[in-house]
């Protein structure tokens, strides 16, 4: 018998000693679009300010979904602003948060497909009208802004519903990106952000979507109500110059 | 490589381990022993995470962890915390996922061990607790193996359910599971292959482990 209270014992404190760190680096949650970027500027505020941040990606829906199931995210970065509002409403976080940048996205292709997308949406069409369009990956407008945008785009050049079958839809905006440049699709519509991306850049050719032909990407920030010292100061960081210029550099509006 | 990564599910690992097997022992060898109304049922049960979407047990276990239910809160009065999105809900959403890879092996191990052997234990007035422990367990050896090593792999191999309740938290709830799934949308191919290899192998080794070991140590004469 004293073998099995033993290891009882055993679970007990093994469970709780795993689950309470000591004073452990706040957790940043962010939208899949910030990828690399929000890592640089995690990188340049370890620099400056000898402080580490943790960052954990996904769409911004499914992160607002584990917020209101007790994630224990210090401060969140959405893709736009009604996940936000949202958080707000339900009175999870400190104020209404601040924007950060607008989004923008672009129409990828990679090397070697037969779509051309300094074409613009018109050799879409054309594309379209030649039977040669086989997948063609968006994020998946229902939780990830970047496909809200891309729907926007395409139902307001009339190529939505032309496109239906054809979508392949990625969990967030960085799989959609993965699925329009991996070559298993003829491209896709994905964050200007990710086409930026040292990783991304030299897979394929781009064409930055005017942004008259989506509602605009607002990326806003908030930090939530357990939010600590580390995180309030990176949120503060990423509204001064240095964190501004690594979020232009990767395609993003500054707000004024 | 994320090393980190590695360390959460290797503490996975062993910490559903040694949950489930001293679990999967009492179940096994109650299942194996006795016969009662709903015993059907109950079988049926412990083998549901094997066909279940993992979606289907992430989306109950969610619930039931959820910072509204009364499990989350609970947990949260005592450990100061959220159970889901933290180590020790991670544990236990993997030991409801892993459960039939401990009972079953074990149940079927006890089930091997001849009627008369138990009977004749009895006979000798040997008290229940002593044969257990000196007759059926190093008999039913193999089958507890099995369960050690099934159970320690499925967990580590687990993917659904843990990116469902986990969240991938860095150092928490990031398995190297997650964390592949992590590298490949980060465009990151190469840490996302090392790290498929390093599960690839770890699979590998442990099905040969329980192969060999069980065919070679066979039932041990207690």
């Amino acid at each position: 018998m004293q073998i099995w209270i033993a290891a009882a014992v055993m679970v007990a404190s093994f469970a709780a000693g795993a689950g309470a760190p000591p004073q452990r680096a706040p957790i940043v949650a962010a939208a899949a679009d910030l990828n690399p970027a929000l890592a640089e500027i995690a990188a340049a505020f370890l620099r400056d300010e000898r402080q580490r941040v943790e960052l954990v990606f996904g769409s911004s829906g499914l992160l607002t979904r584990q917020l209101h199931d007790g994630a224990p995210f210090e401060l969140f970065l959405s893709a736009d602003e009604s996940f936000v509002e949202q958080l707000a409403d339900a009175g999870l976080t400190r104020d209404s948060g601040a924007l950060y940048g607008i989004g923008r996205i672009v129409l990828f292709a990679p090397h070697g497909s037969p779509l051309k997308p300094e074409d613009g949406f018109d050799g879409l069409a054309r594309l379209l009208d030649t039977g040669r369009m086989t997948r063609f990956a968006i994020a998946n407008p229902e939780h990830a802004p970047y496909g809200r945008a891309a729907e926007a785009a395409l139902r307001a050049r009339g190529l939505w519903d032309r496109l239906q079958p054809r979508f392949v839809l990625g969990e967030n905006a960085a799989q959609a990106a993965q699925f329009a440049t991996t070559g298993n699709a003829v491209g896709g519509i994905i964050a200007y952000s990710l086409a930026l991306s040292p990783a991304l850049k030299p897979r394929g050719t781009y064409w930055l979507v005017p942004d008259t032909e989506h509602p605009p990407l607002g990326q806003r920030m908030v930090l939530l109500r357990r939010a600590g010292p580390v995180a309030e100061r990176f949120y503060h960081y990423l509204q001064e110059p240095a964190a501004r210029a690594i979020l232009k550099q990767y395609g993003f509006t500054i707000p004024k | 490589m994320d090393w980190r990564a590695l360390g959460v599910s290797l503490w996975l690992g062993f910490g559903t381990v040694l949950v489930l097997v001293p679990f999967g022992l009492w179940l096994g060898h109650t299942l194996a022993s006795r016969q009662f109304r709903g015993k059907g049922l109950l079988e049926a049960l412990v083998a549901v995470p094997l066909v279940l979407p993992p979606t289907v047990l992430g989306f109950y276990l969610l619930v039931a962890f959820g910072a509204r239910s009364p499990l989350g809160e609970a947990f949260e009065a005592i450990a100061g915390q959220a159970l889901a999105f933290s180590f020790p809900g991670l544990l236990l959403a993997s030991a409801v996922a892993s459960l039939p890879f401990a009972v079953q092996p074990i149940q079927r191990g006890f089930e091997a061990i001849p009627v008369e052997v138990r009977e004749a234990a009895a006979c000798c007035g040997m008290p229940p607790w002593r044969r257990f422990a000196r007759i059926e367990v190093p008999l039913a050896w193999p089958g507890i193996l099995t369960a050690v090593v099934l159970t320690f792999a499925h967990t580590l191999g687990e993917f659904g359910v843990i990116l469902m309740v986990g969240g991938n938290i860095p150092g928490e709830t990031r398995t190297l599971s997650i964390a592949i799934y992590d590298r490949m949308q980060a465009f990151d191919d190469r840490g996302a292959g090392l790290m498929a290899a390093v599960l690839l192998a770890v699979a590998l080794l442990a099905l040969t482990l329980t192969t060999v070991l069980g065919r070679r140590v066979g039932p041990r004469r207690g």
